[in-house]
């Protein structure tokens, strides 16, 4: 890194969501703690896969993130705009420059509009051409970048598969010229030979373009695969962060080594001698997380201590950070 | 090795009011007792409706099981009536499936789930099929089984649900068990609890299953044989060894390209597969993978190869070209 | 020119299977396909042909001419519907009565409609206190019996309203009252159709897309979510013609609703209240026409229903 700041960079992000009860007057009884205080940063160019299981918070991380949902606590910087504090103008700027792709190819393009207008939308809400000639040609342009012809803009969503849906959906996340793309399990609704095209397509644009990615995903293959850094989240903190192969060969937190180890590899010989750490039970609620450390329920190595102390965010081997007692 | 289940030549229809669905075009295969058969695929290639089509699950119309056997033990299950077939299923064949929430009723408790299907095919008192319940509950890894039984679908997690799947599959001692993509929706640690717990249990009762999947990793953990499908055919099927150290179909070698490794570094791109399956609307003509297929020659758009032998191992594919070596076998 | 995704295949219009059918088009396929409603919509454009295009053949000054020495004549060739009480033809008076029925049906429907979007679309969008408050308002409407509320409104504001001229006629200032209050009763049953669907709607990911990608709100709810759920709203503004016809209809026949001379089915009903035995043929034809239309828009909303859920299981 050449000194620049980092493009992003997310400090104790928090979002809770409120459980209301009652029918006429409703009085908050509780909150979903789905994110709760993660901090990092992603320098300019570079993917930072986001992972973990269902229910760790990861989505609601990304969108958190980028202002769809206001978050509770923390501070957001994205090229030096202050997330949370934006309004107005300064707020349509930070949607211009990072953008978002979303899991469901079916449900993330208005079925009733045709491609042009959704690829388009971008470029009339930020006024980034004069004329609908001018637009239509840009619309072009961006269909080709990833693969589909400029003739097809007329069409409508239904009339597309799941990897073509996406790929529109990545046309519309370049059409403002963004820099940040929160990319949230982009790949996860697709075949497997489907899923390599629409990794393959991402690289491509990032290179070419300079992008750099937030990538969320639980296919722990694919995200050795594309990421330069990974950072493991469970039950609304990150409990590890660390250089891709420094944390596929040394996970030092507990449940990113069980995490590893479930994941199955295509090699008959090599998965049915692997070791593998079974956790026990289920993720708890986010409602009410364990006390201390939020994993000490599950942890094979836990004590006392983790049941009541939160464990340090903190160094423990060059760019490789964690959140345990036992490191 | 006897073998269990001999389905040959499985043809089967939909009727759709946008044309007929071509969805498995004359399958042959067929699983041993206490074997594991993978049956791996992307989506469209048929292998859930193949399967259950043996099961006769395949809703008539406008569904159509254009031919084909199903010789289950001796018996044509094609040939049988439905009440015949009902008495098959959940005793001598039982099927899970992906999301446990619909194949459960929310409405009743799992206890009255699990002993419906004790009391009528094997024909237990209500007291009898609550122990036997209570026991299959901790056969599958649910604690404190006997106070769960009055518990309802909701209030289980995903991969309890999972199990509580298995629990009922497993009631009247199958000999087969049909798995359908049943850990696709569920977490990966979770996955693996749910595959130690099926390899555990299949040991011990010497159960035939049928593992439907696209994951594969999945199949590499717990299949003895695999199938690979596309397009309705069967285009590949060897010993899980055999598949994945000498993989002869281009299918199968593009589709294990196309796989990044969670303990490698990363070394290359990704391979992908140019192009799409073919439509299912329109009949078969010439080998389904010949228009995305990088060694495929004219023959293979006119003439659709068959399944045959290569090499030793019982590893058949339906391919005309070598992929090694890119000529005519 | 270059694509950044290269080793892909560029897909062309002939990749896709189908050639470009708009969800329009699948639409009017599965609307063709139901019998009853097509037998509707035809029955009804007949009607509206009845009312409209008869005006060419019947003036209104005829309509009105009242000659009482030929009053409550049954049906013969000069009066093929009969003549009313005080010698009036029925048929031209039905020409005229189905242009106010029909308009009013129309109108009011627009009225509810507008109302019920609006009132459905902010309090689904917005929630909170917004919906708290909108959704009170709306129950406590559909609370008070609509009775009550039309024959307050109508007591209140009757004869207040001057007369307006609508393509050459001179409709009393109580049609457009009329068209108020109906459409100023029924809009609560739309706008909590509208709000559930928005309810829904916006929590899906292309609505976050556009927030993401920093459209505006009015823009979201007007041109994202609100396309979206046309399907109910056409079908209840449909069904809300007939509801408005018939409303019109006993408004008319507690006395309330569109003053004489101007005719309309309804009041025609009203006035044949003293002679339903003596000379049928004067609530026989106004009754039959409304029942035709009502009749006929309830196979096309039907229709219209099958055809635009994409849940159902047509084509």
């Amino acid at each position: 890194m050449n000194g620049t700041l980092p493009l992003v960079i997310v400090e104790n992000l928090t979002k809770h969501f409120p459980v209301m009860r009652g029918i006429v007057i409703q009085r908050k009884v509780g909150a979903v703690r789905a994110v709760d205080g993660i901090s990092f940063i992603i320098e300019q160019g570079e993917t930072l896969g986001l992972v973990g299981e269902s229910g760790c918070g990861k989505t609601t991380a990304g969108r958190t993130l980028l202002g769809l949902y206001p978050a509770t606590a923390g501070v957001v910087t994205i090229d030096g705009h202050n997330v949370r504090s934006a309004r107005g103008r300064e707020m349509l700027l930070v949607r211009r420059i990072a953008q978002m792709i979303f899991q469901d190819p079916y449900a993330s393009l208005n079925p009733r509009w045709t491609v042009h207008s959704i690829v388009s939308e971008p470029l009339r809400v930020h006024h980034l051409f004069k004329t609908e000639a001018e637009r239509v040609e840009r619309v072009q342009e961006l269909m080709g970048l990833v693969g589909l012809s400029g003739r097809l803009i007329n069409r409508f969503p239904h009339e597309f598969s799941g990897g073509q849906r996406q790929r529109i959906g990545v046309a519309r996340a370049l059409a403002s010229d963004p820099r940040f793309i929160v990319c949230d399990e982009p790949i996860s609704a697709l075949d497997v030979s489907i899923q390599a095209q629409v990794v393959n397509l991402l690289e491509d644009l990032q290179d070419r373009f300079g992008l750099t990615y937030l990538f969320i995903a639980h296919d722990l293959s694919m995200v050795r695969h594309i990421c330069d850094r990974v950072a493991v989240m469970y039950l609304g903190v990150i409990v590890e962060l660390a250089d891709r192969n420094e944390l596929y060969e040394h996970p030092l937190h507990p449940y990113t080594g069980a995490l590893l180890s479930s994941v199955p590899v295509p090699d008959p010989r090599k998965d049915r001698t692997r070791h593998r750490i079974i956790l026990a039970g289920d993720v708890p609620s986010p409602i009410n997380p364990p006390s201390g450390c939020r994993f000490h329920p599950r942890c094979p190595l836990a004590d006392e201590r983790c049941s009541l102390e939160v464990p340090e965010w903190r160094l423990a081997a060059p760019s490789h950070w964690v959140a345990c007692h036992k490191v | 090795m006897t073998t269990l289940l001999d389905v040959k030549d499985l043809k089967t229809r939909f009727h759709t009011p946008e044309g007929t669905v071509y969805a498995v075009n004359g399958i042959s295969f067929h699983v041993d007792e206490g074997e594991t058969l993978a049956v791996v695929g992307e989506s469209g290639c048929g292998k859930s409706v193949s399967m259950m089509s043996v099961l006769q699950l395949i809703l008539v119309p406008p569904g159509e099981i254009a031919g084909g056997k199903v010789i289950y033990r001796g018996q044509d299950l094609l040939k049988k009536t439905e009440q015949e077939m009902e008495s098959i299923r959940g005793k001598e064949v039982a099927m899970i499936f992906q999301d446990p929430m619909t194949s459960l009723n929310p409405v009743l408790t799992i206890g009255r789930q699990i002993c419906e299907s004790l009391r009528t095919h094997l024909g237990l008192d209500q007291k009898a099929a609550e122990k036997r319940a209570v026991e299959l509950l901790e056969l599958v890894g649910i604690s404190d089984p006997a106070n769960r039984l009055g518990d309802f679908p909701h209030q289980f997690s995903g991969g309890m649900r999972q199990r509580v799947m298995i629990a009922m599959a497993l009631s009247c001692n199958p000999s087969l068990l049909i798995a359908d993509e049943p850990t696709t929706a569920l977490d990966v640690t979770i996955q693996a609890q749910i595959v130690e717990l099926v390899t555990k249990i299949r040991n011990t009762v010497h159960m035939a299953v049928i593992w439907i999947t696209h994951d594969l990793g999945v199949v590499a953990g717990i299949a003895d044989r695999v199938m690979v499908m596309y397009a309705g055919f069967i285009v590949e099927e060897a010993g899980v060894i055999d598949l994945y150290e000498n993989p002869c179909h281009p299918y199968t070698s593009a589709l294990l390209g196309a796989l990044p490794r969670v303990d490698r570094r990363r070394d290359r791109r990704l391979k992908s597969i140019p192009g799409a399956p073919p439509s299912l609307l329109m009949e078969p003509h010439g080998c389904p993978f010949s228009t995305r297929c990088e060694v495929a020659v004219e023959r293979c758009k006119s003439e659709n190869p068959s399944l045959t032998p290569v090499g030793k191992n019982h590893h058949n594919i339906a391919c005309w070209i070598d992929i090694k070596t890119g000529v005519a076998r | 020119m270059e694509s950044a995704a290269d080793h892909i295949a560029v897909l062309t219009p002939d990749d896709l299977e189908t050639p470009p059918i708009s969800l329009r088009q699948l639409t009017w396929r599965r609307f063709r396909r139901h019998k009853l409603a097509f037998v509707g919509a035809v029955v009804l454009m007949m009607l509206f042909v009845y009312s409209f295009g008869g005006a060419f053949f019947v003036s209104e000054d005829y309509a009105n001419f009242n000659d009482t020495t030929i009053s409550l004549n049954a049906p013969s060739q000069i009066h093929p519907f009969g003549t009313d009480a005080i010698g009036r033809d029925i048929l031209a008076r039905t020409i005229y009565g189905g242009q106010i029925s029909l308009l009013i049906g129309m109108t009011a429907v627009i009225v509810e409609t507008v109302l019920g979007i609006l009132v459905g679309a902010l309090a689904g969008y917005y929630g909170g206190v917004v919906d708290n408050i909108l959704m009170r308002i709306t129950e406590a409407m559909l609370n008070i019996p609509e009775i009550f509320l039309l024959i307050v409104m109508a007591k209140f504001f009757g004869g207040k309203i001057p007369d307006i001229i609508f393509f050459g006629r001179v409709l009393s200032g109580s049609v457009v009252l009329i068209v108020l209050i109906i459409g100023g009763t029924a809009w609560m049953y739309l706008a909590r159709i509208v709000r559930a669907e928005f309810l829904s709607l916006k929590e899906r990911d292309f609505v976050l897309a556009a927030r993401a990608t920093g459209t505006r709100n009015t823009d979201i709810i007007f041109m994202h979510i609100l396309p979206n759920c046309l399907a109910p709203i056409i079908v209840t503004a449909t069904l809300g013609v007939a509801n408005a016809i018939l409303t019109e209809a006993y408004i008319s026949f507690l006395g309330l609703g569109v003053q004489p001379p101007t005719a309309t089915w309804g009041n025609m009903l009203d006035s044949a209240n003293n002679y339903l035995e003596s000379a049928p043929w004067l609530w026989i034809f106004p009754g039959l026409l409304i029942l035709l239309t009502v009749l006929s828009i309830n196979f096309l909303g039907d229709g219209l229903r099958d055809a635009l859920d994409p849940r159902s299981r047509a084509v």
